[in-house]
């Protein structure tokens, strides 16, 4: 079991499930909104506030799950704002989500400056590999609860867009809003409220990046992962249960440069960091042509126009 | 919370027998434009009601004002001879007043059973889909026709969406259906199938059914009684057996100039103007959409090729304009071998005016004489040294095509995209058939147009024809390929299925290789 693959593998096992907890939330969250035929961008802002709001809340009130409650709920005031600018007329979905994603960063950093230096309380793992005397095994498979969290909801999301009243309306206005307003529906009403029940899924993946082990808040805590899960969304072609796969691999993925520096090989330290975004390109281009996610994607969103 | 708009506050029973319904002095006006002045109409329940008239007669606008979309400026809507106020779509459709939109409004990406259990205002919210498919067929087996309930919309075929549209409406117990141009996507066989199944439920008094049209044949042997609207005024009507094609349509477009179409002459060429030997295209999705397409054109004839839409046309005549790659095949001019690109069209001299030119032919925010000088702003006159562009040039010679062709338009500086759509259509027949033509290609040109401009553009084509031009016409109006061409073929799956003469041309035989049998 201490073989160096047997290492590798374990780590990236690990990492997989720790790197991928905040794009699947995000990417659940993007795909919610996305089914319903609009895209915020404004993703990366709202995770960066996530983590800002869950930090400080958790060590203002002392208990971490408040301070991922208070998150979400941050992560939906940020998907309401960019629900009510969409509705106004003239307004591109895709600008307005450059624009919050700025807006959110900016909030987070402001409000953020006194919470860089004290210790909150974080979310306590569950130790899955307790029953593995391998000190690896056990530590890759500490896992924060978050992760089954965000399994469930992506589980749920999936069963609700089929065998629901809701999900059929989501996504019938994500495909067709003159259809939608035929049978009477508010389109704006149902993107409001799919753009919020994003932003607060994207909020509780910000309150994993500050509130699991060993996470603290700092402004450089991100780096992007909000923008990738917007993209991990089109790669799992809009179904909830694939961007739980695509949120693993990437995850997976992310760890291989971590992983190979703790058996020893640095070289190419800074390539093998590179490896998610590499993947990702890769399997862009090789499975998910042009034509095959045409299939797939909501009729009215921007970019299927 | 409801994500529905807020219903009304209690829902009236719906009759579960046909009702009637009558419109009294109906008037809209929208801006500076009266687009329904005064229009009362009377539907008898249990009867099949024609409404005739041409585009920007006002049909839609009287039937947008029932239905709720529009509230009618002045006006009233009595239902069994009960007054009813319809504020929206919701109300209409809570009184058992229900309609099919020309543009089809299932849901791509559901399936036909989604698309009809969301439509239902009462679905539960967590539907178990086990007792609704039970009950969906259940239901099925009292309707005159079905569908394939668990597959994606986006697999359908046209006929059956239709039909798909239509049973959406019975399920919902709609007894008032308002049809608009339903068979514009049909077969013939398939179009009479269904307004045949409608006009036998209405005479068993379980429907009533008012049906937007501009088909006098359809009128003819479905319909109990027309009423025909021109410039928003009700100009006559009444049983159809009493009126003649020849009365309905001096209703419909009233004492307009009609150009006369050009008689046919020999054409003073001979020879293949155009020969498209096994092409194969594939649509967006990947698929071949035109798969092994045969077919020549002489020089001085008018090929039609008809068709039901979806069955591979767009992509072919997107093919042919360079507008998509060709798989397999080739094209020849005049026996040599045919690349489209733009310096080709020029050398080979083939034009075309594509289906909706507004986004295949032109720019819609370039002025009209940019859009005018595609085929020529980098030649002399307009450009010197061959990339400095005049101007004045451009100007003289959009003004003079402008008056040749009659494009009415503020002035040469407009955008091409304020000017209608007969008009865009005359502006870009003005550019392709200002030179000298060997071939022309020309897919649906008369769509959504009205008689004068039709019957002007038609006219333009035959001139070409009898000038020597090899024109292929694709389009999906039998009739006008009935009109125009000397020999018809009809595309189906991809290839042509059957070719004919058109003297002699048998409608049936048409249909049913339209049908694909």
């Amino acid at each position: 079991m201490n073989t160096p693959l047997a290492i590798v593998l374990i780590a990236m096992l690990g990492g997989a499930i720790r790197v991928s907890t905040p794009f699947m939330f995000v990417a659940v969250g993007e795909c919610l909104t996305e089914k319903s035929g609009r895209i915020n961008l404004g993703l990366e802002g709202t995770l960066v506030l996530g983590a800002m709001v869950a930090y400080a809340g958790s060590y203002r009130t002392g208990s971490p799950w408040l301070g991922v409650l208070l998150a979400g709920l941050a992560g939906s005031c940020l998907g309401a704002m960019h629900g009510v600018i969409c509705k106004l007329p003239r307004v591109n979905d895709v600008a307005v989500g450059i624009a919050m994603m700025l807006f959110g960063t900016g909030v987070a950093f402001f409000f953020g400056k006194p919470y860089i230096q004290p210790t909150a309380p974080r979310l306590v793992s569950i130790p899955l590999g307790a029953w593995s005397d391998n000190a690896d095994l056990g530590s890759a498979l500490n896992v924060n609860p978050l992760f089954f969290v965000g399994v469930l909801a992506a589980l749920a999301l999936g069963w609700a867009l089929r065998n629901t009243r809701w999900g059929l309306i989501v996504r019938t206005v994500g495909d067709s809003a003159a259809a939608a307003r035929a049978i009477g529906i508010s389109v704006d009403l149902v993107r409001f409220l799919t753009t919020t029940a994003g932003g607060f899924l994207a909020g509780i993946g910000g309150a994993f990046l500050s509130l699991s082990y060993p996470g603290s808040w700092n402004q450089g805590l991100s780096s992007g992962q909000g923008l990738m899960a917007v993209a991990l969304v089109i790669f799992a072609r809009w179904s909830p249960e694939r961007c739980v796969l695509a949120a693993l691999l990437f995850g997976g993925a992310g760890a291989i440069g971590p992983a190979l520096q703790s058996i020893g090989v640095t070289q190419g330290y800074y390539f093998f960091n590179a490896a998610p975004y590499i993947l990702t390109l890769g399997i862009m281009v090789a499975t998910s042509s042009a034509k095959r996610s045409a299939r797939d994607i909501p009729g009215e969103l921007a970019m299927a126009k | 919370m409801s994500l529905a708009e807020p219903p009304i506050a209690k829902a009236p029973t719906i009759p579960q027998r046909a009702p009637s319904l009558e419109t009294i002095g109906m008037t809209k006006v929208f801006g500076s434009l009266v687009a329904l002045d005064d229009v009362s109409i009377k539907v008898a329940a249990g009867s099949f009601h024609a409404l005739l008239g041409e585009n920007g007669a006002g049909k839609s606008t009287l039937v947008k004002c029932v239905m709720g979309f529009h509230l009618p400026d002045r006006g009233a809507l009595r239902l069994d001879d009960e007054e009813i106020e319809v504020k929206n779509p919701r109300d209409a459709q809570a009184r058992g007043v229900g309609m099919v939109y020309q543009h089809f409004t299932l849901v791509p990406s559901l399936t036909a059973a989604e698309n009809l259990v969301v439509s239902r205002a009462d679905a539960p919210a967590v539907i178990d889909w086990r007792r609704e498919k039970k009950a969906l067929e259940a239901f099925l087996e009292r309707m005159p026709f079905r569908v394939p309930l668990n597959r994606p919309v986006s697999s359908l075929a046209a006929g059956e969406k239709q039909k798909l549209e239509i049973l959406k409406l019975l399920y919902l117990n709609q007894r008032f259906l308002i049809l608009d141009e339903p068979t514009s996507v049909l077969t013939p066989s398939e179009a009479d199938e269904i307004l045949g199944l409608l006009k036998a439920m209405a005479h068993r008094g379980e429907i009533t059914v008012a049906m937007i049209t501009h088909k006098f044949r359809e009128v003819e042997a479905f319909c109990d009684e027309v009423s025909v609207l021109r410039r928003g005024k009700k100009v006559g009507g009444g049983k159809v057996g009493a009126l003649s094609t020849r009365d309905m349509a001096r209703m419909m477009i009233g004492d307009a100039a009609i150009r006369q179409s050009a008689a046919r002459v020999k054409a003073p060429k001979s020879g293949r103007a155009l020969e498209i030997a096994g092409l194969t295209v594939a649509n967006d999705e990947g698929r071949d959409a035109v798969a092994g397409f045969d077919l020549q054109v002489r020089a001085g004839e008018i090929v039609g090729v008809a068709g039901v839409s979806g069955n591979g046309q767009s992509q072919l005549v997107e093919a042919l304009s360079g507008q998509r790659p060709i798989k397999t095949g080739q094209i020849l001019v005049h026996d040599q071998n045919f690349e489209p690109t733009r310096d080709n069209f020029d050398r080979f001299k083939v034009f075309g005016l594509p289906e909706e030119p507004l986004k295949n032919a032109a720019v819609p925010i370039m002025s009209v004489a940019e859009n005018m000088a595609f085929r020529s702003f980098d030649k002399p006159p307009i450009a010197s040294l061959g990339w400095w562009l005049n101007p004045a040039p451009m100007r003289a010679k959009s003004r003079e095509l402008i008056k040749r062709y009659n494009v009415k338009t503020p002035s040469t500086e407009t955008p091409i995209r304020d000017l209608s759509g007969g008009n865009v259509q005359r502006a870009v027949l003005a550019r392709e058939l200002s030179g000298d033509v060997d071939v022309l290609i020309v897919a649906n040109p008369c769509f959504g147009l009205d008689f004068a401009s039709v019957a002007d553009i038609r006219a333009q084509i035959i001139d070409q024809r009898n000038r020597g031009a090899g024109v292929l016409l694709v389009s999906e109006d039998l009739d006008e390929i009935l009109e125009l061409s000397d020999r018809i073929a009809v595309m189906s799956g991809g290839k042509i299925a059957y070719v004919t003469d058109a003297a002699g041309a048998d409608r049936t035989t048409i249909g049913r290789r339209m049908a694909g049998h």
